[in-house]
Formats: C-alpha cells, structure tokens, sequence
C-alpha cells in the first residue's frame, strides 16, 4: 500500500533551526507498523531522519511518539489503522513534554531524574536476608503490583500529561506509578515516609485525573488509577491536612449529608475558613458570580431520600 | 422520546443557565425528561469522592441506574463528567456478576436493585443517536453561519474510550465538532479540545489550573474562535468563571465567551437568550450575541 507520513523534524545544528514537517511517501505491506515506515525511510529516502527504537516488538520502549497527536509505541501502531483514526494522514511528532535533541529524539534526562526522585528501590526494615533467603511477599499482592511492573519507561504517559504541560515539576504519571510499585509492596516499610513526600508540590495531588496517561499506556499500567489509590493511602496514613486531601474529604462529607456538592462550600472548606490570604483570593469569584446570579445557594438543601443514601456510606464505610 | 433525567450538581448549584438552556432545548426538540425519581439520586462522585472510596462510588452510581431502571427510560445527563464517572462505574458494574451482586446487598435495605441494564447517556449524545443530526438542522430557524466556534469536550467525555463505548459507536469521537455544524457554525479545531480544562485542582493549584484555561481559550482565539463550546458545566466553570484570572496570568485579554451545548442548540432553534441565562455568564456574551443580532 502506498502511504504518506509526515514527520516533524527538528535539527539544531541547521542554520535557522526551526520544526518543520517533511511528507515521505513510500509503498509498505498492508501490516505494516509506523516503526516500519520510519525505518524505511531512514534506510531507503533521508538517512538524516533521527529516531530511536530496538526490539520492535514494544518490549524495550524506546519508540514511543506521538501519532497524530497522541502518544503511542511506533513499533505497535498499524499504519493502516492511524490513517483510518487520522482521516487519511499519518502525522509523526516526537514525544511531548520532553525537549526535542533532534526530529523524534527527546531528551529523557528529566524523566529519568524523576523515577530517581521517587527512590524506585526496596526499602526494606530489618536485617537483610541471608545468602539462601529472599523477601517473600503474598503471590495476590505481587499479582496486584504486577501491573504496574508491566511499565517499560517509554514516556508515552509523560509525553500526553496535561499538568507537564503548564508545570515541569510534577513528578508525572511514569514516576508516580513507579513510586506506587513501591508504596504498595508488603514487602517495602518507607511507604510512610515515601507518601510523606508524595503529598507535596508536585506529588499526587497535582494530577488533574484528565486520564490521558490512562488512555496512551500502551501496558495498561493505569498510572492514574495508581496516583488516586495513594491519595487514598495518604489520607488513611493521617496526611490528610493538603488542600487536595481536604478536598476530598469536605466533598465526600457533602455528598453524604445532601446528596449533592455544595459549591459553596466546598473551596470554604478546603482552604480552611481562618485562611485569610486564600479567603481573600476567592472574594472577587464571589462577587463576580454574585453579581451574574450565579453563587450557588446559600441554604443547600438535602435531595428528598437522602437518608438512603446516608445509609449506603454508613455500609460501605464500615 | 423520553427520558430518566439526572442533572448533576452543578446545573441545579453554580450553573442554573445550563438547567435552563437544557429544559428550553429540550422542548423544543420533543425530548421528554422525567425528573422522578431521579431527584433522590446523589452525586456521581465526580471522580473526588472515588479517591477515598472506590466502592462508595459504585454503590451511589448504582442506586442512580437502579432508580432509573424502575423508569424504564433510558438515563439522561448533562455532564461530561457525570458522563465518564457513570460509564466507569457501570464498566465495572456490569464486567463482574459478583461485584454487582454484593453492591446490590447494600441496596436492598432500600428495596432496589440494579440489573444492569443501563446505558447513562450525555444530551450530545442523545443529540446524535436518537434525535439525529439530520432532524437538529431541520429544526434550526436561525442558523449560525458565519460563526466559528471551538469545540472544549471535558476529559470524561473522550477517555478512557473503552468504557464510553467508542469502539461501537465511533461517531462519539467527534460528536461535537458535528453538532456544531449542524446548527451552522464552523468548527474551530485546535490541540487542547480534548485536553483538561484544570477545573480539578482549581483549589489545589490555582496557578497550573489558570494556565491550562489561558493556554485552551488563547489558543482557540487564535483559530479565530468568537465562542467556546462545552458539554461539561465543570469545564464552565472554570473557563468561563476563571477566564479574568487566566488573562490575568497570561498578561493579555481573552474575553472568549464559554457557551453551554444546550445553549448553542437554543440559538440555533430561536430560544430567548436571556431565557437561556446567557446574560448571566462571568465573561461577557454581548459582543457575541450583538453579532449575531441578538440582543443579550
């Protein structure tokens, strides 16, 4: 099949460095994968096309880019099927995210200074097994945690973050997921400690949950499903005093006495009323939704039945 | 055409144009909503409470579906996130007979039980698959030609595609740019329509929050865009409500008006803005209503 890919290149070294788009048309079998297309054209057409990949067999996780716009292996996506998805066209872009070094090479440095920040290792208290000992774990939780160890660091999930997007601090999807593996293990005692630094700036509750690394994972390794279960273990391990933790505690007191949210309320609570400096931020969003008619009620009814569903907390929480 | 109507929070709390709007529309296109016994159903959890308590969650979703299917009308709502929280919930719901039957025992006290038959879907949806987009342009009395509009869905909306049913019904993907067309306007495409608003951790980081609004409504500026267009009232909120201080961080205007779906379909189908609350927006949707020779 003749195919048309454009691919977004970059070189600094050029005399006015700028991204710009190349179309490559080349002729592929039907089954063919992006990965075999760019490879075609690095061989066949333009040897100065720079791209990383090795087993090809979405294993190693070196070819992750973004194919029309979202972040995915180039070694298990069909050409076929982009350009059914794409409309026609198949446009290949170098990771988000991530500075480009040149065409689809990103620099890795700052993701891996990431993974290196949430102390990706076993912490284990006590002595250290003997020579012909071992850490032994329940086979059910190695099994829970074995999804998260089917990550391969490729950096789909970083490239598509929304949050690296406006704040290079966050530790991202791929580090927190990794920091999860560990929290998680029976076998780790640091994970106080470990959810002690996770719950400041850039930890956890910097997610917006827009589930986007959940959609391009190409391991389902869900590393948002894993940022929420360790605001859960955060909370419960008595670090519930962030603004993201107050949040989530003042909105689920809500839907159990009304049934509903109380817009209100709810930044009130979560900035703490004796808050003077965040209490004064939100006065002007008051008076502008006052105003317009839009502040929310000031007495928040209950919905009618609400004692069933007062009853459903008090069985679940308990 | 009838239907089990959940409105959400926000539509009855900090949004009530988008009660309006939506009541209005759906007159007009002879889409019946029955509000009992809904009104006793809670919150979806909007994906906070789900932080605490995974479980809780899929109890409360589950009382709303069990109380919609003692309608028997399919469930109606008006969120893109209520959308994704009740797909995700009945994904779970639905994929394991033993999780369902034990979430059923906390239901019974109360005498219900779901079945497993619903299908929660937003009014956009509802739009293109039952009312259908050939029927929405015969209705149109004022089309908004000329108009370009950018299309904002809300994270839950579009991800994960695996439990909003993408694979069967691939038209969701781009259900809105249609609907847009559909009344006359023109679509306005740019990189963040699907990307997150920020609404989320508006109280947790105001500043990433306010950049992501700047970054999505200078960026549909830039296309040309002289409105937005969202399914989602928690989007609303914060692109409409935090617009001052996103231009504030940007160090540049905005003034982008942040129209509700069931809005744009009130213009198109003759509904009095004024009936439709759009005089009641943070950012101001006079200068676009007097474009369009309406009066705000």
């Amino acid at each position: 099949m003749e195919v048309t890919l454009s691919v977004r290149r970059f070189d600094p070294d050029a005399d006015r460095p700028a991204p710009y788009f190349q179309d490559y048309t080349l002729d592929l079998d039907e089954g063919s994968v992006v990965l075999d297309g760019l490879i075609a054209i690095r061989e066949r057409i333009d040897g100065t096309l720079a791209l990383r990949c090795s087993c090809r067999s979405a294993i190693c996780g070196s070819c992750a880019m973004r194919v029309n716009g979202q972040a995915m292996l180039a070694c298990n996506t069909k050409i076929a099927d982009a350009m059914a998805s794409g409309g026609g066209s198949v446009v290949v872009e170098p990771a988000g995210n991530m500075q480009v070094i040149k065409d689809l090479v990103v620099d890795f440095a700052p993701f891996w200074d990431k993974v290196r920040a949430v102390r990706p290792w076993l912490q284990a208290d006590g002595p250290a097994p003997g020579p012909d000992e071992e850490y032994v774990a329940p086979n059910e939780d190695m099994l829970h945690l074995a999804g998260v160890m089917a990550c391969i660091m490729c950096g789909a999930c970083v490239s598509d973050c929304t949050v690296l997007e406006v704040d290079e601090r966050f530790l991202g999807p791929a580090a927190l997921a990794k920091a999860y593996r560990f929290v998680a293990d029976p076998r780790d005692d640091a994970d106080r400690a470990r959810l002690g630094e996770l719950v400041e700036y850039g930890g956890v509750w910097d997610c917006t949950r827009c589930m986007q690394c959940v959609e391009v994972c190409p391991k389902g390794v869900d590393p948002m499903g894993r940022i929420m279960a360790m605001r859960d273990r955060a909370i419960e391990g008595g670090y519930d005093d962030s603004y993201g933790a107050r949040h989530a505690s003042a909105f689920t007191d809500m839907v159990e006495h009304s049934g509903r949210v109380d817009e209100l309320r709810l930044p009130l609570k979560t900035k703490g009323m004796l808050n003077a400096p965040e209490m004064l931020k939100l006065l002007p969003v008051g008076l502008r939704a006052q105003l317009k008619g839009k502040r929310p009620p000031i007495i928040h009814r209950k919905n009618p039945g609400q004692d069933n569903v007062r009853r459903i907390f008090e069985k679940v929480e308990s | 055409m009838r239907y089990a109507f959940y409105p959400g929070c926000v539509s009855r709390g900090a949004a009530p144009e988008l009660f309006a709007a939506t009541t209005a529309v759906c007159e007009k296109l002879g889409i019946e909503l029955e509000f009992e016994p809904m009104r006793s159903a809670s919150c979806t959890g909007s994906g906070v409470l789900q932080e605490k308590n995974l479980r809780l969650g899929d109890t409360l979703n589950a009382r709303t579906f069990a109380l919609a299917e003692r309608t028997g009308l399919p469930l109606l709502n008006i969120c893109s996130t209520c959308q994704g929280v009740m797909s995700q919930a009945n994904q779970r719901l639905t994929s394991d007979a033993g999780y369902l039957a034990s979430i059923n025992e906390d239901l019974a006290e109360e005498g219900l039980e779901y079945r497993g038959t619903v299908d929660p879907r937003h009014l956009m949806w509802v739009i293109v698959e039952d009312v259908g987009l050939d029927s929405l342009r015969a209705q149109v009395t004022r089309p908004l030609t000329g108009f370009k509009v950018a299309p904002f869905y809300g994270c839950y909306i579009v991800r994960p595609t695996s439990a909003l049913g993408f694979d069967e019904r691939p038209e969701r993907k781009d259900a809105l740019e249609r609907v847009i067309e559909a009344v006359g306007a023109e679509v306005v495409d740019f990189p963040g329509k699907t990307l997150c608003c920020g609404f989320p951790i508006l109280t947790i980081n105001e500043t990433n929050s306010v950049k992501m609004v700047a970054n999505h409504t200078l960026d549909a500026k830039k296309g040309g865009a002289q409105a937005m267009v969202t399914p989602c009232p928690l989007c609303h909120l914060n692109l409409d409500g935090y617009q001052p201080q996103a231009a504030a961080s940007a160090r540049q205007p905005i003034d982008l008006p942040i129209i509700h779906l069931p809005q744009l379909l009130g213009l198109a189908l003759g509904i009095d803005p004024n009936a439709m609350r759009l005089n009641k927006h943070i950012v101001s949707t006079g200068k676009l209503l007097s474009d369009m020779a309406l009066t705000p």
